[in-house]
């Protein structure tokens, strides 16, 4: 991650070929220099993630229900969820050629339930873990750079957050807020940036101690320029894997809370699919078409995020490569 | 210097728990403006019925009044009247508290027990069998929600198999007594505890087993070899116990962890405890309820943490020496 100093600006870049401008060993731009190398490590890092089977599972995984999210309305029409609209169907049918994933006590598709539960359960993951990270990144750097009683007050904030059960605050405040998707993802976000924070605190403070900050505050650079261009470049790589393992957390979170009936009312997630079974009684009935559907499609998609994001930690922190965890 | 150590640990904890105090008050009359109409949503009160509830829930005075008001009652263990059953939250909790404990408590001595066995054998011969199924297992658990490990366990064991009650603390209208009551209440803790289990050993599994890993280097085990000691008496005399250091403050952690899993677990089984008692409060609303059940599992948690810390210290001397 240090490689911005380690690599001297008189080295060769290791790719010039392909580039829109033709790099000359000896009098290329600066730029031209950069973009090479970028793309160079770019490469490096792809090879390196397609050679662990399990991220490349993961990835793929994720990928065709990122793309089962995105077609849902195509491949199974919104009505399909109205309790108005199925009232022609079987109660609690077994599943069959016409329902492929049975239906529930008011005669819903499970199919359509689990096509469009995906969507909010994704899209919720997805968007709750980048407020997450915005805070934890924010706080983390501002603790990190500006250091004594800015650190000192945003520490102990970050403390009393990790030492407060995450749950319970997390239902406190669902409890007290309108139940929306909106509200759901704030609760997650607000309850789970500590450990960013922390994390990238941590780095920050290293990352400070570098020649090259020395260098560029000599140089007459700003606090802004130096975050910019010298902070955030060296920290991203260390988001980047925190966020794709934020994404389980928040996932398991948003179905946690749905599931203790804290969701939005008017939409399917996974985890209302749950709580309607639940409350049904479907594990009584012997309904597992009810209940499987969904939980399975919550394990895969939690399961590739975490098996995606240990791949990008194990590359992108070569301290875990050597310790082989 | 550990008078010193000790001080400053408990003196954290009481102002961790002052600012749940604080918390607690403001978000539920701060973010809202009419806590009355918040409390009471969807129903209709008159005007008589509003006044006499603003004072039951002391909403006079100023801001500053009603929070030392609320102080003076907290303190006194009065935490208002559950909005549900008309009775005070303090009753309530004290009631459900029992259960909950015996089922957080035996989940989280069972999934260590069995985490750190796992732990310190997968660490010590990494990349062997056990490592690789048990490494896969605790990520397996680590991406499941438990509480559908819960509705599955349910599933074959009480449904297909028909060999365990669905749910419960006891038989309804059970006069047994003595042990064969005893013994009714087990085969009822059996399957929530042990979805709390399976649930909750990766996490000291993985614990464990890194920081074995990371003791497996140091020279003095290397030394203990060299003296003729035989491998399980390196590993189990010298490894594990320096190894085992990590593990009591994830213990404080972990048990917060798994009293929010029995949250859930416990909706699944029917367990009267904390959990069904906020699931109840959440479906109600029952702030008041909320409000109280918040501030206990806040407050043990944070016991938990300060017992760990300083029980960490008197394991590991370095801590408190700094």
């Amino acid at each position: 991650m240090s490689a911005p100093v380690s690599d001297g600006p008189m080295q060769e870049p290791s790719d010039p070929e392909g580039s829109r401008d033709p790099v000359d060993p000896l009098h290329f731009s600066p730029r031209a220099f950069a973009r090479a190398r970028r793309r160079a490590s770019l490469r490096d890092f792809w090879r390196a993630f397609r050679s662990d089977r399990l991220a490349m599972a993961g990835l793929i995984t994720l990928l065709g229900f990122v793309v089962l999210a995105l077609i849902a309305p195509w491949i199974s029409p919104e009505s399909g969820l109205s309790v108005t609209a199925s009232g022609g169907n079987p109660r609690w049918a077994s599943p069959s050629w016409d329902f492929p994933l049975g239906t529930d006590h008011q005669s819903r598709s499970g199919a359509a339930q689990f096509v469009w539960g995906s969507r909010v359960s994704i899209f919720v993951g997805l968007a709750a873990t980048v407020i997450t990270i915005a805070i934890g990144s924010s706080v983390g750097i501002v603790a990190g750079f500006f250091g004594r009683w800015t650190d000192a007050v945003l520490m102990r904030i970050t403390d009393w957050f990790l030492v407060i059960p995450f749950l319970p605050l997390a239902i406190v405040l669902a409890a007290v807020l309108d139940r929306s998707l909106r509200n759901i993802i704030l609760v997650i976000a607000i309850t789970s940036w500590p450990a960013t924070a922390r994390l990238v605190r941590a780095q920050v403070l290293t990352v400070k101690q570098r020649l090259y900050v020395d260098r560029a505050r000599a140089l007459g650079a700003g606090r802004a320029h130096v975050i910019r261009r010298h902070i955030l470049p060296n920290v991203a790589p260390l988001i980047l894997a925190n966020v794709t393992l934020a994404v389980p957390i928040s996932i398991l979170t948003e179905t946690t809370l749905s599931f203790l009936g804290l969701g939005d009312p008017t939409r399917t997630s996974w985890g209302k699919v749950l709580e309607q079974a639940q409350t049904e009684g479907a594990v009584l009935r012997n309904a597992w078409w009810y209940y499987l559907p969904s939980g399975i499609g919550i394990v895969l998609v939690v399961l590739s995020f975490t098996l995606v994001g240990r791949a990008l930690e194990e590359i992108l922190d070569p301290r875990l490569r050597e310790d082989g965890r | 210097m550990r008078l010193r150590f000790v001080i400053g640990k408990i003196a954290g904890a009481l102002g961790t728990l002052a600012f749940v105090l604080v918390f607690n008050f403001f978000l539920f009359r701060v973010v809202t403006d009419d806590p009355i109409g918040r409390l009471f949503r969807g129903r209709n009160l008159t005007p008589d019925q509003i006044e006499a509830k603003r004072q039951q829930f002391d909403l006079d005075g100023s801001q500053f009044e009603q929070f030392i008001a609320y102080l003076g009652q907290t303190i006194k263990g009065n935490l208002g009247d559950s909005i549900l059953s008309g009775r005070p939250v303090s009753t309530e909790i004290g009631e459900a508290i029992w259960p909950t404990v015996f089922l957080v408590g035996t989940a989280a001595v069972l999934s260590m027990l069995i985490g750190v066995f796992l732990g310190i054998h997968a660490g010590w011969r990494r990349r062997g069998r056990l490592d690789a199924s048990a490494t896969s297992f605790s990520m397996f658990t680590y991406s499941v929600p438990d509480f559908w490990i819960g509705m599955l366990l349910l599933a074959v064991f009480s449904i297909q198999l028909d060999l365990l009650p669905t749910g419960g603390f006891e038989t309804a209208g059970s006069t047994r007594t003595g042990l064969a009551a005893l013994a009714d209440q087990f085969v009822h803790m059996l399957l929530p505890c042990l979805t709390l289990t399976l649930a909750y050993i990766g996490e000291y599994m993985i614990v464990m087993r890194s920081s074995i890993i990371d003791t497996v280097k140091e020279d003095y085990l290397q030394l203990a070899r060299a003296k003729g000691m035989r491998e399980a008496e390196v590993r189990n005399r010298h490894a594990v116990p320096n190894a085992l250091l990590p593990v009591v403050s994830l213990g404080a952690l972990n048990f917060g962890y798994i009293l929010s899993g029995a949250i859930a677990v416990e909706a699944i089984f029917s367990w009267p405890g904390l959990g069904q008692a906020t699931q109840e409060a959440i479906r109600g609303p029952d702030f008041p309820m909320l409000q109280g059940l918040f501030l206990v599992t806040s407050a043990s948690l944070i016991v938990a943490n300060l017992l760990a810390d300083l029980l960490y210290g008197l394991l590991d001397p370095r801590v408190v020496g700094r």
